[in-house]
């Protein structure tokens, strides 16, 4: 830091970034992105391991014998079921009860802030079944957690009965050292919602719940068992929890060692692991899957039953059974003895899972990409908006330039407090006004539109943000004098040290969002000037506001399931997803709603206003 | 107002006198020989032994010993005469004239109770009553069916009282009912010093010490970080009126581990080892291959007659084991002394003066629940926890017991699958709420399933001093009203010194759930308080509820009634109600836990930030930094000189 210390090195290095910002920048983002995508090339990454001891290699038997059993289960369930159209409570609490568990029940209700169009669903009630298997000689108080969902219709029958026979098998075995729960969930994340929440004694989203009686005491780790069919070609294990949360890896690689054990196919984000990384086609497999990861943890949404334990700090996957056209299958016997396998090492646990990372991205099964090799992508896009800012720095502290013309010292006038906070408190309004008002007024929207409530919420969102367009107009009305050239400055200066620091947040909180974010705001925030063309600027703003990307995230997410989409049905999709984002952030408390409205999007209209600055 | 408040002091006021009173006139329900001599400490043999010769035993002459040893030695042939004449007529009390120097008694008993859930609690009952007065301070040197490593330690650390249980698992209320003697999950001990004692303190950390030698337990772990001296809630048992607490200490280990080094020791407690009579059916492999095992010590003075003008020293040695019906049972309903333990019985102890097994037959009179082969005509009743309970009784001194085959091979067979239990009237819950490593909660429910009665609780928890309580967070509810507590003992903790204590007295409402809530903060530990397992969380030991709760029978207050043994070990006082202890789970709480497994990395990363980083950023932000002139030339400041003389300013 003498290099700093010294004022002549000190002003050449500052005049070397100043000169050269802008390549630098170029450079730094090039980078950024080459580094990104390099994450998935084989020999980048590592390979997974086993960290914890407890759950060393192959030191349980896996003996469940009664697949077919467990299918009939399955059978007389989808039975009851249909019978009683909804959840078979009285069944599943004698069917519990018979194979030796503790059976409690919870009821639970909930009203949406407005109807789920996905889900077909307003008023919500239903119950949690669950019975609790309690270890010989352990005093309650460590428990696992297995989990299958009641859906409606004939998914999932087959879980159900797999959970209920393995719960039948497990009772019989004097081996277990922590209580295991087996619980079916009514209305997928909702039922999980009120059940975690009524086991932590919590209410976080005011859902209305019935106490529980029993419980297991601490839950060391939970998976949700997903299945449709008889027979599986594959077993899909999915990681992406609440607020991108994900378990600790070694849940992952619990699930990736039996499966090569017994001798399942086995995917994540339903891509096979290949062997041919060194061909292009190989390296492209495997930015897909990376890519798939990347989008879904950005989204913030749980995507499986599981994700909502992870607020508790209870390591949880969703395993889903896959049945394609391929020749191979695996029967339940051999599912069920996979489960078996990963219970019995989860309960040799000593310890909570902590030894290995929680903070990682998997371009395939076998392979991770842990926090120390991502996080340099990303901070080589963010040290670009430090460097704007310090160029902005150089500029504003620079000695006033004497004018050749009249040899006079022009002072420029110092830009008052006032026209840097306006437009910083009304961009901000209009995001409090984005994030409160689309559940407020889809009364009156439905009132005089003919919409129905949800695109009522969607529409009046997007209308909101497409009004913040015309903000610009609106400020220069507040401010009394005409915004100065270090007026826009100062406030780009603000804008660009606002991003860097929310960006940093998001980045450290859920790697994806704040990559996804600094990807399209970033060269924004870089090259906003007032002086630039103006049409072709504010196209180009539009195009990677945060609105935009995420429609273009949507196209390029059904791109990547090998599910492309027209743009009208795109369209659909992107406002369901709206709708969906608000749904979540109001039943399960995700984050990312409040976070684009309430910040990114704020920030964003900053630099919409340098651009229309007068 | 005031006179519901009068009226809450009054309740609790029985409470507690109730269990003062109770131990005034403890059962003395040694039956069969009732000595009533009070000069027989002199014929013990020796000379009369001043108090406090405990510690000053080890610094006896040589001479003195032996004359101890041979007095001693013609007393034994005493004591085997009156033992013989007393087993052979069991009924009759030995009247003073032959005045055993100090005669000890030993009985055992099995129940077996068939539990709903297709379960089935075989309770162990070892009872060894020793007639001499060790509280005196009278030095005691012989031994017969005392065992001597106990008797010395009670001896040299002056108690009182012991009460040493050691239990793997949780005791299912809601499925099993009440057992017979309640103990939480680890270890507990609990002892009362006699008032001798000057520093309580110290014998106690040194009788834990030596405990846990005996025991092979960790009960030297127990220190003042979590021993507290409860000022209600553990009463003394036995006979005795010193009720200052000063003189109790209660610990308890949630985390203790109970296995076969536990039982083996526990086992050379016994008359006859595991050799013969009930014990033999004491094989390891098969009690620990049970859904819940409980050994536990009990040490305490009771009456030797009705009068009780002379105590005993009574040891109780019990084992409470259940075998799970999907496990244990391979699902099938029926069971037997062989499936359940793998031995068969043979024999009794022959030093026992009673050998019974007991088993619960109160559900099933016409025998229409389940066969019970072979069938014995003996038949005994009994108010055991305020309900009246039948018994089939096997008695393994009487040889017609055992059969032509001489092997007692009880068996239960089942023939209806299912039978209604009746829930307990108490029973509890408990657990952390909240998510996070800052703060907690913790929530005790407490259940009255009792129809129209209310009764009196006194719920004590021991929280660590690493969970920190919010005591003003307290609040306690039932039926969705405050239920203000009539008495709260409140012991703070202090950081690495002693636990929070919480005492209060509740009164129960009829058919409700009352629900104590108090808010904690997780302490962030020294790094190297942290145990090597810091992930797996730090146990909160179980909450004790003591309890009054109203008996469906009138039950027995005849404490000198002959009673089964299962049946004889709390005081009853009153023929309402009846004395209940239950103890909540142990909780596992998570505190804030940094990664220690990479130190290196957070040292080498902590360095570098510091060296680099800070380091140059102080010295920018705080040097101020100035061109530096080039000197002048030494013309220049000759000239410069001249100049300031002249009074001119300067080049």
């Amino acid at each position: 830091m003498g290099l700093l210390s010294d004022p002549n090195r000190r002003r050449a290095l500052i005049g070397m970034l100043t000169r050269l910002n802008a390549p630098i920048c170029l450079v730094c983002y090039m980078a950024g992105v080459a580094w990104f995508m390099g994450l998935a090339f084989e020999p980048f990454t590592l390979r997974t391991y086993m960290s914890e001891n407890a759950m060393g290699s192959t030191m349980v038997e896996e003996r469940f014998p009664s697949g077919e059993a467990a299918l009939a289960t399955g059978r007389e369930f989808a039975a009851h079921k249909k019978k009683a159209g909804g959840m078979p409570v009285d069944w599943l609490v004698r069917t519990m009860q018979s194979k030796g568990l503790e059976v409690f029940t919870q009821r639970f209700s909930r009203k949406l802030p407005f109807p789920d169009e996905n889900k077909e669903r307003y008023m919500v009630k239903g119950y949690n079944v669950y019975g609790i298997l309690r270890a010989p000689r352990a005093p309650r108080t460590e428990a696992l957690v297995l989990s299958a969902p009641c859906s409606p219709g004939n998914d999932n029958n087959q879980a159900v009965g797999l959970l209920l026979g393995l719960a039948q098998y497990f009772r019989s075995q004097i081996y277990w050292a922590k209580d295991i729960i087996f619980l079916v969930n009514e209305h997928d994340l909702i039922g999980m919602q009120a059940w975690l929440e009524g086991y932590h004694h919590t209410n976080t989203t005011g859902m209305d719940w019935s106490p529980l009686q029993g419980r297991g005491g601490s839950i060391q780790a939970a998976l949700s068992l997903e299945l449709s069919s008889d027979v599986v070609t594959s077993l899909d294990l999915v990681l992406e929890g609440l607020n991108g949360q994900l378990p600790n890896l070694d849940l992952a690689n619990l699930f990736y060692a039996f499966c090569q054990k017994i001798g399942v196919l086995c995917t994540i984000q339903g891509k096979l692991p290949r062997n041919d990384w060194d061909t292009t086609s190989g390296y492209s497999h495997a930015v897909q899957t990376m890519m798939l990861m990347v989008l879904k943890q950005a989204s913030g949404r749980p995507w499986g039953d599981h994700g909502l334990f992870l607020r508790y700090h209870i390591e949880a996957a969703s395993i889903k059974g896959v049945n394609s056209f391929r020749q191979y299958k695996t029967d339940a016997t051999t599912v069920g003895r996979l489960m078996e396998g990963m219970y019995r090492k989860l309960n040799n646990l000593l310890e909570r899972l902590h030894q290995s990372y929680f903070f990682y991205l998997m371009p395939s099964l076998s392979r991770f990409v842990s926090i120390g090799y991502y996080m340099p992508a990303f901070g080589l896009l963010a040290v670009i908006l430090l460097l704007r800012a310090l160029d902005l720095w150089v500029q504003l502290s620079s000695p006033p330039t004497r004018t050749e013309d009249d040899g006079t010292e022009v002072v420029p006038s110092s830009p008052g407090v006032l026209s840097i906070l306006t437009p910083l408190v009304i961009s901000h309004l209009t995001g409090v006004a984005l994030y409160t008002l689309p559940i407020l007024s889809q009364e009156t929207a439905v009132e005089h539109f003919p919409v129905s409530e949800t695109e009522a919420v969607v529409l009046t969102a997007i209308a909101i943000y497409t009004a913040g367009l015309a903000l610009p107009h609106n400020t220069h009305r507040l401010l009394s004098g005409e915004g100065t050239e270090q007026g826009w400055k100062v406030l780009k200066l603000v804008a660009v040290l606002y991003l860097a620091v929310l960006l940093g947040c998001t980045a450290l909180i859920n790697f994806s969002l704040g990559f996804i974010l600094a990807l399209t705001l970033v060269p924004l925030a870089a090259f906003i000037t007032p002086h630039v063309p103006k049409a072709l600027s504010a196209f180009l703003m539009v195009v990677l506001s945060p609105g935009c990307t995420l429609l273009f995230a949507v196209f390029f997410f059904q791109e990547l399931q090998e599910t492309p989409v027209s743009v009208q049905e795109g369209w659909m999709l992107f406002l369901s997803v709206i709708s969906q984002g608000i749904l979540d952030h109001a039943l399960y408390g995700s984050l990312v709603y409040p976070l684009v409205a309430l910040l990114v999007y704020p920030c964003w209209l900053l630099f919409w206003n340098i651009l229309f600055w007068k | 107002m005031a006179a519901s408040r009068r009226q809450r002091l009054g309740l609790w006021l029985v409470l507690c006198t109730c269990l003062l009173t109770a131990a005034a006139a403890v059962d003395a329900d040694n039956d069969d020989v009732q000595v009533s001599g009070t000069g027989h400490d002199n014929a013990a043999g020796g000379p009369t032994v001043p108090p406090g010769t405990g510690e000053q035993g080890a610094g006896r002459t040589p001479e003195t010993e032996d004359r101890r040893w041979e007095a001693t030695q013609e007393e034994v042939e005493v004591v085997e005469e009156v033992q013989q004449a007393g087993d052979q007529d069991q009924d009759r009390v030995v009247d003073p004239p032959s005045e055993p120097p100090s005669r000890d008694d030993f009985k055992e008993e099995l129940v077996i109770r068939p539990l709903h859930s297709g379960d089935v609690y075989a309770s162990f009952q070892f009872r060894t009553v020793w007639d001499t007065d060790f509280l005196g301070g009278h030095k005691v040197s012989h031994y017969r069916l005392f065992p001597k490593s106990l008797g010395q330690v009670i001896t040299k650390f002056s108690v009182r009282e012991l009460h040493i249980s050691f239990t793997q698992g949780y005791w299912r209320t809601m499925q099993w009912g009440q057992p017979y003697l309640p103990s939480p999950p680890g270890a507990e001990l609990w002892v009362w010093f006699q008032d001798t004692v000057t520093d309580v303190d110290g014998t106690w950390k040194e009788l834990t010490n030596v405990l846990s030698g005996i025991f092979c337990a960790s009960l030297n772990f127990i220190d003042s970080t979590n021993t507290v001296q409860p000022s209600a809630s553990f009463k003394p048992l036995g006979i005795g009126n010193v009720t200052d607490h000063r003189f109790l200490r209660y610990a308890t280990l949630p985390r203790e581990i109970v296995c076969t080094e536990n039982l083996t020791p526990w086992k050379k407690l016994l008359p006859c080892g595991s050799k013969a009579g009930l014990s033999v059916l004491l094989k390891s492999e098969k009690l620990f291959h049970s859904t819940f095992h409980s050994q536990a010590v009990h040490v305490r003075p009771v009456c030797q007659d009705p009068h009780c003008k002379t105590t005993s020293l009574e040891l109780r040695q019990t084992l409470n084991v259940v075998f799970d019906l999907h496990t244990s049972g391979q699902g099938k309903r029926e069971w037997s002394l062989f499936k359940m333990f793998s031995r068969t019985l043979t024999e009794a102890c022959p030093l026992a003066s009673s050998s019974k097994v007991y088993i619960d037959v109160t559900d099933n009179p016409q025998g229409e629940q389940f066969d019970l082969s072979p069938a014995t005509p003996l038949l005994s009743q009994a108010g055991v926890l305020g309900d009246r309970r039948t018994y089939s009784v096997y008695d393994l001194t009487q040889q017609a017991t055992f059969g032509p085959t001489r092997s007692l091979n009880t068996l239960l067979r089942w023939k209806s699958p299912e039978g209604d239990m009746q829930g307990p009237l108490l029973h509890s819950e408990r657990y952390v709420a909240g998510y996070g490593l800052q703060t907690g909660e913790i929530h005790t429910l407490m259940y009255n399933n009792h129809p129209y009665r209310a009764f009196p609780v006194l719920l004590l928890s021991t929280v660590p001093w690493y969970l920190r309580l919010y005591i003003h967070t307290l609040t306690v509810t039932s039926k969705g009203k405050d239920n203000k507590p009539s008495y709260i003992h409140y012991q703070p903790s202090k950081d690495r010194e002693r636990p929070h204590l919480l005492e209060m007295l509740l009164q129960l409402p009829p058919n409700s759930v009352t629900e104590v809530t108090v808010e904690f903060e997780r302490a962030l530990l020294k790094w190297t308080e942290y145990t090597p397992d810091p992930n797996h969380g730090f146990y909160v030991g179980s909450s004790v509820i003591s309890a009054l709760v109203p008996s469906v029978v009138a039950m027995d207050t005849n404490s000198t009634l002959e009673r089964p043994l299962f049946n004889s070990f709390f005081p009853c006082k009153e023929e309402t109600s009846y004395f209940m202890r239950i103890y909540t789970e142990p909780l596992l709480v998570n505190l804030p836990t940094p990664d220690f497994s990479m130190p290196y990395n957070v040292i080498c990363l902590t360095c570098t930030v510091v060296a680099v980083g800070y380091g140059s950023l102080y010295n920018l932000l705080t040097r101020t930094f100035q061109v530096e002139e080039p000197s002048p030339g030494l013309a220049k400041r000759i000239a410069n000189v001249i100049r300031r003389m002249r009074g001119v300013p300067p080049l």
